[in-house]
């Protein structure tokens, strides 16, 4: 991916990243707005998730199916995503098409209708999607990680809020985290693809001059959670047989220096991952852990992630256990490991490795223009775009010493959330 | 406008037959420092035995454990180290097999493709911790609700018939499966007539070729099993409802349907468009219209056509509360009757016939897209022009036309429905066969 783009912004705030790619006769569109889980208040969780949804009902002037038969009739797609920092919106459509995206999202910034209706339809909805999650053991276990490792920022809360609050949420509450949040100066508008940066610019603030700026700037402040004394654990029984083991730990926003370090230990630990949204992953099994623990059958299988986020949010390693061992052996596995990337210093060799993964996972996440218009906007919600220009350059520049302080830093037990889903076995059919 | 737009076609497809059977295809793209890499051999599940269901996708993973002249360790060191994906997957029909990595490593992918496709050991160690591995699978999946529905629906809708049958095996089998029966079944089935590999990315295609002669061009096996002849499909003669009850979940899983084309029934492409009409549309047509947007019944609600090598199910499916799980049957139902009995409209046969036409290019964005619908040219017996000549076939079909296909496969008097979650209220149901 090259770094030919341009980013400029509108008079009202609106920040806008144009890429042209013409490798095949494609668009993709997407906007984000700085607002998620991160920006809702108790008794209002899962808010932002229900605006995305009612973003999908209707304008005066597109009402609502139509934008769906639209946009499927030039047999594009579209979607939206919401999570703890952001709320995205995108749509990848034939080249010619791209007239249709760029006017539904500028008229959706700014006159989505909440219809009572509607919102009430959602409301089952959106519970039934949470009752779907809740089906899942690893959605119950991650729910209760996250609530035991903040419990004062906003980050301990699902993204699609609790039952109790989608129960009793009303259309004005969604209205108006629409009309705070839904503005010029808390968007970025991205496109990558098959276009002439000149004429695509020209329609765009043609499309959005029209929107006032909106009120204040948001406040994206949020009180940081405080440190912990000791570390937490949390047991969750339910049906199966399969326990599952996850471990927690604080590490730094994606802004902070020590992110990169933490992404190769990662790599090193529980095998490379991307944060890239399309392009596929490779295998793990060459990692420590799989090796510790599933080579060793005390688990059958290991992943890791690190999150791109604007707080500290958390590392997590899952284990699933094997039928014959236990969630202790696993832990105590997994602790050898830990503190052997604590006591001794990575060989330079694998850190080359780490960084040849990295390189090899950033070519296939190149191979689609839906992925480049992604990264595009998704850097600029934590950080810049410069963020993901750098960003193999400071893998590559990750020292086994750096590996060796952040394991010492951020993987101590006093500060990790240990989760523990324990099955009851119980019988069926 | 793009520099690189042709659909794929038979101008810049290579094939090439190697004299052992081996089917070579490929197409340049060097738009990216990568390839993608897929192909399938000419075994799956359907040569299972009976008391050794699974056997078929056990061995398929196995062949990654170990061979001749790597161990395990060794093989996925010289893959992970080349940032390269390689994996096999079993089938009912065909074994799969798939991979990415950067240009450079094509020979590192076909090297580790040929050796543990002639001459896998099937390490004992080994192969208890896939067991354990694939027994985890098959208890996490007894717990999903939506894997639950669609086995029960399976087992419904194709009643004697080899598609019944789970291709992951069940716990049982899965224990029962010894090293031996992993070699037996590699010896038996496995073998390059019939076996086609597509790759897709930053290489020349004559140097595909050259490399596939290179790796495999004189492996054989003279007792390579022909591919199995499927019998023909049972006929439901009334409605037959089930439930699989797992408990303490929130949610139920429904699956409704029957017996569809197989994809190169001179009908499948009818029943496509009218499938997408009837369950894919925008947020998921008709169906998602009534169960999602007017009723607020569920998150998704679709319908889908699986027609592959034989006659995959045609169905609908959503996840809804337990408590909804009847008013959604007869709402999907009401949808199917409509659909079996008045023609779609104009508007909406125009609407799906622009969306698919207009998303073709789209599904072919990456190589491993490209490779997918490169592969399905061949599995499916369609021409290398088909893409090229596909507009006009979408154009070509009409309301009536849906309208006799639908009839042919679904009536709403005989389907299988099936759902899997929490003990259900009790449904008022004179059709129906056996109940929880």
């Amino acid at each position: 991916m090259t770094s030919d783009v341009t980013s400029l912004q509108l008079a009202n705030g609106l920040r806008v990243l144009l890429k042209e790619i013409h490798t095949a006769p494609i668009i993709s569109q997407w906007i984000w707005y700085r607002v998620g889980s991160r920006d809702e208040q108790p008794g209002l969780t899962g808010v932002s998730h229900w605006v995305e949804h009612m973003q999908f009902k209707g304008t005066p002037r597109f009402p609502g199916g139509t934008l769906d038969r639209a946009i499927s009739r030039v047999g594009g797609y579209w979607n939206a995503m919401t999570y703890i920092d952001w709320t995205t919106y995108y749509e990848t459509l034939p080249a010619q098409e791209i007239d249709l995206a760029l006017q539904l999202e500028a008229d959706r910034m700014a006159n989505s209708l909440f219809d009572p209706h509607d919102v009430e339809a959602e409301r089952n909805v959106i519970i039934s999607e949470r009752q779907g999650n809740e089906n899942e053991p690893l959605f119950q276990l991650g729910e209760q990680i996250q609530a035991a490792a903040f419990r004062a920022h906003p980050y301990g809360h699902e993204t699609i809020g609790s039952l109790d609050d989608l129960q009793h949420i009303q259309r004005e509450d969604l209205y108006q985290h629409y009309r705070t949040y839904y503005t010029p100066g808390n968007a970025v508008l991205a496109l990558a693809g098959d276009f002439e940066t000149g004429q695509l610019l020209a329609r765009i603030q043609e499309l959005y001059a029209g929107l006032p700026a909106g009120p204040e700037p948001v406040n994206h402040q949020v009180a940081p959670e405080p440190p912990r004394s000791e570390g937490r654990e949390v047991i969750v029984s339910g049906p199966g047989e399969t326990t599952y083991v996850q471990l927690a730990y604080p590490v730094p926003e994606a802004s902070h220096p020590d992110f990169f370090p933490l992404m190769v230990l990662d790599s090193l630990l529980c095998g490379p991952s991307s944060l890239n949204m399309f392009g596929g992953g490779i295998s793990n099994k060459t990692s420590r852990l799989y090796q510790a623990l599933v080579d060793g059958e005390l688990a059958v299988g290991v992943y890791g992630g690190m999150q791109a986020t604007i707080d500290p949010f958390l590392y997590t390693i899952l284990l699933t256990v094997h039928p014959r061992s236990r969630a202790e052996a696993c832990l105590q596995a997994v602790e050898a490991e830990i503190e052997r990337l604590q006591e001794r210093p990575t060989q330079v060799e694998e850190l080359s490795r780490a960084a040849k993964q990295a390189r090899a996972l950033f070519a296939y996440g190149s191979e689609s223009i839906s992925n480049q218009a992604f990264w595009l906007g998704y850097a600029e919600m934590f950080a810049e775009y410069a963020w993901f220009l750098e960003y193999l350059e400071r893998l590559e520049a990750v020292t086994p010493a750096d590996v060796q302080r952040v394991a010492q830093t951020y993987l101590r037990p006093g500060q990790r959330v240990l989760g523990i889903y324990r099955p009851t076995g119980e019988a069926h059919g | 406008m793009a520099e690189l737009h042709s659909l794929p076609s038979a101008a810049d497809i290579t094939r090439q037959l190697l004299p052992n059977g081996i089917l070579v295809l490929a197409r340049p793209n060097f738009n990216s420092p990568s390839i993608s890499m897929s192909g399938y051999l000419q075994t799956g599940a359907l040569n299972d035995p009976p008391d050794k269901l699974g056997l078929s996708d056990f061995t398929s993973l196995a062949l990654m454990r170990g061979t001749q002249t790597r161990n395990f360790q060794e093989i996925f060191d010289a893959l992970e180290s080349a940032g390269a994906s390689f994996g096999y997957n079993g089938g009912t029909h065909t074994t799969g097999f798939g991979g990415k990595a950067l240009a450079e490593d094509l020979p590192l992918l076909m090297e580790i493709l040929s050796d543990t496709l002639r001459a896998p050991a099937f390490p004992a160690e080994h192969v208890e911790r896939l067991r354990a591995q694939l027994l985890t699978h098959l208890a996490i999946q007894s717990q999903d609700t939506g894997d639950m529905a669609s086995q029960l629906f399976d087992r419904i809708v194709y009643a004697g018939h080899p598609y019944a049958l789970p291709e992951e095996g069940t716990p049982e089998t899965i224990q029962s499966i010894q090293p031996a029966d992993l070699a037996w079944f590699h010896e038996q089935n496995y073998g390059p007539q019939g076996m086609v590999i597509t790759v897709v990315g930053a290489v020349e295609p004559q140097k595909v070729v050259e490399l596939v002669a290179y790796y495999l061009g004189d492996w054989e096996n003279p007792q390579q099993t022909p591919p199995v002849q499927l019998p023909p499909v049972p006929v439901l003669s009334q409605t037959v409802r089930e439930h699989f009850v797992i408990a303490g979940k929130s949610q139920a899983d429904l699956i409704l349907g029957a017996p569809g084309p197989k994809r190169n029934d001179p009908e499948f492409f009818t029943a496509a468009v009218g499938n997408s009409i009837l369950g894919q549309f925008g947020m998921y047509g008709r169906i998602g219209e009534v169960v999602r947007e007017q009723n607020g019944l569920a998150y998704y609600a679709y319908s889908s056509l699986s027609g592959g090598i034989g006659p995959g199910p045609w169905y609908l499916a959503a996840g809804t509360d337990p408590k909804n799980v009847a008013r959604v049957i007869d709402l999907i139902r009401g949808e199917v009757r409509r659909f079996t009995t008045e023609p779609v409209s104009q508007q909406e046969l125009e609407d799906n016939q622009a969306n698919f036409i207009g998303r073709l290019p789209l599904s072919l964005e990456s190589n491993t897209g490209v490779a997918a619908a490169i592969i399905n040219l061949e599995r499916y017996d369609l021409d290398l022009d088909y893409y090229l000549k596909y507009p006009d076939m979408v154009r070509a079909v009409t309301p009536q036309q849906i309208l006799e296909t639908s009839r042919r496969f679904l009536d709403p008097a005989r389907l299988a429905i099936a759902s899997a979650g929490p003990r259900l209220p009790v449904e008022r149901k004179p059709q129906t066969k056996s109940g929880q």
